[in-house]
């Protein structure tokens, strides 16, 4: 046994901030964008709204923001599951449509109290998610025609619940709470400041223990300015969203985080945490990149594949409960025309490749974010719905155009 | 070294439908060198090999492993005893780095949570013991790997589970000059740590620069098995092509082998 010592070696890579610094901009160059399209896509689609429509800087838009966005970045972020495996699930649109109307027709046609009724929204996306998984990976449909199918299917399915297109109204305060109330203010700062102190604590115990185990570890500024950026964006968010909105305040106080926020962060950690700390999360990355490689280490592709749809119409059934409590009630339009696309386009967006293997949850926040801004900006511009999806669609195609690109340069130096 | 083999093959026959691919094939493997087994398109090797990891069920024959006679029905059975394959297709997945490569689908964790840093100390500690030099960073995703550094990843992969036999397919088929000699040397250096190594190649001087043994199949025999210093270049060129060289190979065209 030779025994040089690999350690040096192998930790050679630059630790300290500047080499950080140069390593993220090499590869960005080598075609590794990342989020980078979408905040700067962000930023300038909020900066360009604000000079033409002073009211978009609105306390009471910012908030709309998110209630309007919210189902949207729900699903998208279920897709990204599918799509991190290269398939793609285009009935999550109608699914969240028919557990919407699941929902509805629990709590107000049967009476059910909300739990029970939530509770069969979300078995009604898991069943629809095993049914395409399943044909997707044991009878080896391509996910396309599968969901296509299903989309058709669905959209049939949501008209029969609905009784060929009647509007059924929601009444439940605890369903209509989650997109029309807010969390009280303190409340909102409590969890904010115990938050940002939790993820700060998390990063150095990490980083503390990968040194004391001799292993490279972030340097200390560049968690300072995670923690730092976390801090300050979310605190401004809360600060903002803590504005009186009401425009006679005497009258009723509208101010307050919304209450889809809270469950959209929650939404975000699980998954986050799902796909870089858990085993599951891992193997879902290997088979998007390489599926034969991922059968041979003995891992179950067929299971990992039906999951993925199982977490996507899962997903869609939770963005169903959103869009049913914003609108107040579940209409055959539910869930239907565009919701499924600005939901690929918030992912593809945010950054995820539509090839597998890439992509990560925040990528639906950021990429539905971008959405959102785009139908609110437009919204108050006074545009008609028409120039709105002709303009969200070349947005779609930008993205994936951008997509395509990158991987054709990373491909071009190396990286993939 | 000079106890038995680690690995032993008696009288293999392995037919697919009607046409039987291997006769009758004995192959021994020893601990601390590594055994080359050559054959021309079609003679057998990789159905010998399959049949080694368990991937195909042999018909008739004894499969010894450290003397003993055991019986193995599946790649999981085979890598239970440390027998590991590194396919010519290297399975490496372009979006995870080297430790995830390495440690794919048997993740350490700590309860729920994937274990990184005892991961990333093993695979520095594997690659550490076979000297690796060429590759700077553990968490480089191996897309950015040239062709000989995914290689390496492979074979360290192959070595990190305390394997005792690792068969490589063809691991130089795709790769230039300076690689191959890396590659070499890696394979050289296995067997010196105590591994018993196999080798298929088609390139004879890949073959004379680091076997102990040669293992020719002609048409799905054992033409011979011969230590590497005791034949030629042609000879060995003979056994691939006809079966048989002067004294060495199959007599008369069929049956027994030397």
């Amino acid at each position: 046994m030779t025994t040089e010592t690999l350690p040096e070696q192998a930790h050679k890579a630059d630790a300290s901030i500047g080499g950080y610094v140069k390593n993220y901009l090499d590869r960005v160059r080598g075609g590794e964008l990342g989020a980078l399209p979408a905040v700067f896509g962000l930023i300038v689609l909020c900066v360009l709204f604000s000079i033409l429509r002073p009211a978009f800087l609105t306390p009471g838009n910012f908030a709309n923001l998110f209630t309007q966005g919210a189902a949207v970045v729900v699903i998208a972020m279920g897709l990204i599951f599918v799509l991190l495996l290269g398939e793609i699930d285009l009935s999550a649109g109608y699914a969240s449509g028919v557990c919407a109307a699941v929902l509805a027709v629990s709590l107000t046609n049967n009476g059910w109290p909300w739990y029970t009724a939530v509770a069969a929204a979300m078995l009604t996306g898991v069943v629809i998610g095993l049914v395409l998984g399943a044909l997707v990976a044991k009878l080896g449909v391509p996910s396309f025609v599968v969901t296509l199918a299903a989309f058709l299917g669905f959209q049939g399915v949501l008209l029969l619940l609905v009784k060929g297109g009647t509007n059924i109204s929601i009444r439940d305060t605890t369903i209509l709470a989650i997109a029309n109330k807010n969390v009280p203010p303190i409340v909102s700062w409590i969890v904010l400041v115990v938050g940002v102190v939790v993820y700060a604590g998390i990063q150095l115990f990490r980083a503390r223990r990968r040194i004391g185990r001799g292993l490279l570890a972030d340097p200390l500024a560049l968690i300072a300015f995670r923690v730092l950026s976390l801090a300050v964006i979310s605190g401004v968010a809360v600060y903002v969203l803590n504005l009186e909105r009401s425009r006679n305040a005497l009258i009723v106080s509208l101010k307050g985080v919304p209450i889809v926020v809270p469950v959209i962060v929650v939404l975000l950690f699980v998954w986050t945490f799902v796909l870089r700390r858990t085993a599951y999360g891992r193997h879902i990355y290997a088979v998007g990149g390489n599926a034969e490689a991922s059968r041979r280490a003995g891992i179950d592709v067929d299971r990992i594949r039906i999951s993925a749809f199982v977490i996507c119409s899962f997903m869609a059934s939770i963005g169903g409960i959103i869009a049913a409590s914003r609108a107040n009630s579940v209409d055959p339009n539910t869930g239907g025309s565009d919701v499924l696309l600005f939901a690929v386009g918030a992912a593809v967006i945010g950054g995820t490749s539509l090839f597998g293997g890439k992509g990560r949850a925040l990528d639906a926040v950021l990429g539905g974010a971008v959405v959102a801004v785009i139908q609110n900006g437009m919204g108050l511009m006074g545009y008609s719905a028409g120039v709105k999806y002709v303009v969200t669609g070349s947005v779609l195609l930008l993205a994936a155009g951008v997509d395509a690109l990158s991987r054709k340069r990373a491909a071009s130096t190396g990286r993939r | 070294m000079s106890q038995g083999p680690v690995l032993e093959l008696r009288g293999i026959n392995k037919s697919f439908g009607a046409v039987q691919v291997l006769h009758d094939v004995a192959f021994s493997v020893y601990s601390g060198e590594v055994t080359a087994l050559v054959g021309d398109n079609g003679a057998g090797k990789s159905t010998l090999v399959k049949c080694i990891g368990g991937i195909h069920p042999i018909d008739a024959g004894d499969y010894f492993f450290e003397g003993e006679k055991v019986h193995v029905s599946g790649p999981r059975d085979a890598a239970d005893l440390g027998v590991e394959i590194v396919y010519q297709d290297l399975a490496l997945c372009d979006n995870l780095d080297i430790v995830q490569n390495m440690f794919l689908g048997r993740e350490r964790k700590s309860g729920l949570v994937l274990d990184e840093a005892t991961m990333e100390e093993m695979a520095a500690k594997t690659l550490d013991g076979l000297s690796v030099r060429t590759v700077t960073s553990l968490r480089q995703y191996v897309a950015s790997l040239s062709g000989g550094q995914r290689q390496t990843v492979a074979i360290a992969k192959a070595v990190l589970w305390n394997s005792k036999v690792v068969i490589l397919d063809e691991p130089t088929a795709a790769l230039g000059v300076a690689q191959t000699a890396q590659v070499l040397e890696l394979v050289r250096r296995l067997a010196d740590n105590g591994l018993a190594v196999v080798l298929i190649s088609h390139n004879m001087n890949d073959v004379f620069a680091v076997s102990d043994r040669i293992a020719a199949l002609y048409l799905g025999r054992m033409a011979a098995q011969v230590k590497t210093s005791e034949v030629t270049h042609s000879q060995v060129v003979e056994l691939i092509t006809a079966g048989r060289s002067g004294e060495l190979g199959i007599k008369n065209g069929n049956g027994a082998a030397s």
